[in-house]
């Protein structure tokens, strides 16, 4: 064999084992499209890579609008909504107090502010089983127990950690010598904060933003914690759907309901796909 | 005239500046405080209550280490914490080993590497609870993939892990590879991309194999992304909560618990909530026993740097 022919069957194997993996991750995703679309019978009688014998879309407006989950029946619409109600604010909270952190923690570092930027990031490392009985006490002295507002709380205390890291590691890329040229000018704290951090920070708010919608859209534990029969999340409100045990299991409207749940992370993904990955790998230095 | 303004003026600055100075301070003291209050105040929290005999409702009757003890007697939390040990090891290992060959694949100048990073990653921007119920689909013994597999022909085969005790824990490693595994290939093809290409370059022209310079000069440069990953890959373990949630629901039997479900079961809905918090306690030791050598051992190479 000539060294070309080898490097060209090299290749070939190369490419055909990428493939395979491709296949891999989405295999789930098609068995997942393809089973929402199907009538029971064809699930019962086909496989779960066959090709639907007729195309249906009765599933989808049946996990939508009709499924039940648990006591109610009315699908997931409703609790569509109320992560939308919860992921909103405490993604805009959490950013907003997350830049600030990150500004000072940079930019106007004073005794002390290294040592709470280590006990924030020892923080993010804990499991968060160790707060939740806490957490629920204080919610109910609060009044915040089973509202949106209790679970818009618990969010942006627990994203904290990782909003501020993203800022200040940005932060800390901008040269001093701006903000000091800004100080001899007279300007102070949150001027310099408005006009000059601000208006180059568009990268890493696309990027915080990204990471915040998907850990708080993705969120089980503490929508199943601290979340009333009216405010569960989608996530919540799926698993009771999968799992509501009343009469035939109908594994089409189960995969209609995943699906529906998954489109705005997905969505968020397909459109502003790199950023996720930077997100990712710059979340990945604190763990 | 002249100097009582300049003076009120002066009085002024200073009072600006004096300000200005505390404006950092004032900024960041809500998120200190949340910081005191909620997490660690709150871990103190758990702790004190780990050492009570509060049952469905917090009482301070101490009982010192009487929750520990049972914990070490009670057989569902001893399969909890065999199987964290099992699931973690398999899925920290499988992900790591499959994030590495397939960076090392996609490193190789492959055409179309944006959309096959793309479909390795995807996965992860998914919830665990989808993740779970999608695999609990194909997994299912009747319909899923032991139907499709004996469709081809193989007609003896049979795929029961979902509902077989001694096999469950292993779909939990299954679902959690296919969810995570893109994402360590993420992190170790932006480390791949950091290495300086002079070394290969010098290596090639020593005449060393491609394989050879992978295992004896790049991989080595990877060690801090290795850290990175086995962190991050042993926190998802140690939290699993909503995978087991959605996939088995800690069945059959409880032959899939794990600390996480544990927890939430004995604290939330069994009413043990003094049990429940000494296993969250457990829980934060095992997170630290592996957190503080990592952090210890960054902090002290950065300072050597």
């Amino acid at each position: 064999m000539t060294e070309t022919s080898r490097l060209f069957l090299g290749r070939i194997a190369l490419y055909a084992a990428l493939a395979a993996w491709a296949a891999f991750y989405l295999a789930p995703l098609a068995v997942m499209l393809l089973t929402s679309v199907k009538t029971l019978d064809d699930i019962r009688t086909g496989t779960l890579l066959s090709w639907p014998a007729a195309l249906t879309l009765e599933p989808w407006l049946k996990a939508w609008s009709g499924a039940c989950t648990g006591i109610r029946c009315e699908g997931l619409a409703p609790f569509m909504w109320n992560s939308v109600l919860i992921t909103l604010p405490a993604v805009a909270i959490s950013t907003a107090i997350g830049a600030l952190n990150g500004y000072v923690l940079s930019k106007w570092r004073f005794r002390g502010s290294e040592l709470f930027f280590g006990a924030l990031l020892l923080g993010c490392f804990l499991p968060f089983q160790v707060l939740l009985i806490p957490m629920a006490q204080t919610l109910k002295a609060l009044g915040l127990a089973n509202t949106v507002s209790g679970l818009v709380l618990v969010h942006v205390i627990c994203g904290l950690a990782s909003t501020t890291l993203f800022f200040r590691n940005y932060y800390v890329g901008v040269p001093d010598e701006l903000i000091r040229a800004a100080k001899l000018d007279g300007a102070g704290f949150f001027t310099i904060f408005w006009r000059i951090l601000l208006p180059v920070s568009t990268p890493i708010i696309v990027v915080c933003v990204i990471w915040q919608f998907t850990q708080i859209w993705n969120d089980f534990l503490f929508g199943v914690v601290y979340s009333g029969l009216d405010t569960q999340p989608v996530t919540v409100a799926l698993n009771n759907l999968v799992n509501t045990s009343t009469g035939v299991k109908e594994y089409n409207v189960d995969m209609a309901a995943a699906l529906i749940a998954a489109l705005p992370t997905l969505l968020v993904y397909v459109l502003a796909g790199k950023h996720f990955v930077r997100g990712l790998t710059a979340g990945a230095v604190k763990g | 005239m002249a100097t009582v303004m300049a003076r009120a003026s002066g009085a002024e600055h200073a009072r600006r500046d004096r300000l200005q100075a505390w404006l950092p301070r004032l900024v960041l003291a809500p998120s200190v405080a949340i910081t005191l209050v909620f997490v660690y105040g709150f871990i103190g929290w758990t702790a004190a209550l780990s050492f009570t005999s509060s049952k469905l409702l917090p009482s301070w009757n101490f009982v010192g280490f009487e929750q520990y003890l049972k914990l070490a007697e009670n057989e569902r939390w001893l399969v909890a914490a065999q199987n964290l040990l099992i699931f973690g090891g398999l899925f920290i290992a499988v992900c790591l080993a499959i994030g590495v060959l397939l960076a090392v694949l996609l490193d190789q100048k492959i055409r179309a590497e944006g959309a096959l990073r793309a479909i390795y990653l995807y996965p992860m921007a998914l919830s665990f609870i989808v993740t779970g119920t999608a695999w609990k689909w194909i997994l299912n013994p009747g319909l899923g993939l032991q139907k499709l597999v004996q469709d081809l022909g193989f007609t003896g085969f049979t795929f029961d892990w979902l509902v077989n005790p001694d096999k469950a824990v292993y779909t939990l490693v299954i679902a959690a590879v296919w969810q995570a595994s893109g994402f360590v290939m993420a992190m170790f093809l932006a480390g791949l991309r950091g290495v300086d290409p002079a070394l290969i370059k010098a290596a090639q022209l020593d005449g060393a194999s491609l394989p050879r310079i992978y295992w004896r000069i790049v991989l080595p440069c990877l060690r801090p992304v290795l850290f990175s990953a086995l962190m991050i890959l042993s926190h998802i373990a140690i939290k699993s909560f909503d995978l087991v949630a959605a996939l088995t629901g800690g069945g059959p039997g409880f032959a899939t618990d794990l600390p996480a479900t544990f927890m939430y079961a004995h604290a939330f809905t069994r009413g043990q909530m003094a049990l429940g918090s000494a296993s969250a306690v457990l829980m934060l030791g095992a997170v630290l026993a592996v957190a503080v050598p990592f952090l210890y051992s960054e902090l002290r190479s950065k300072r050597h740097d």
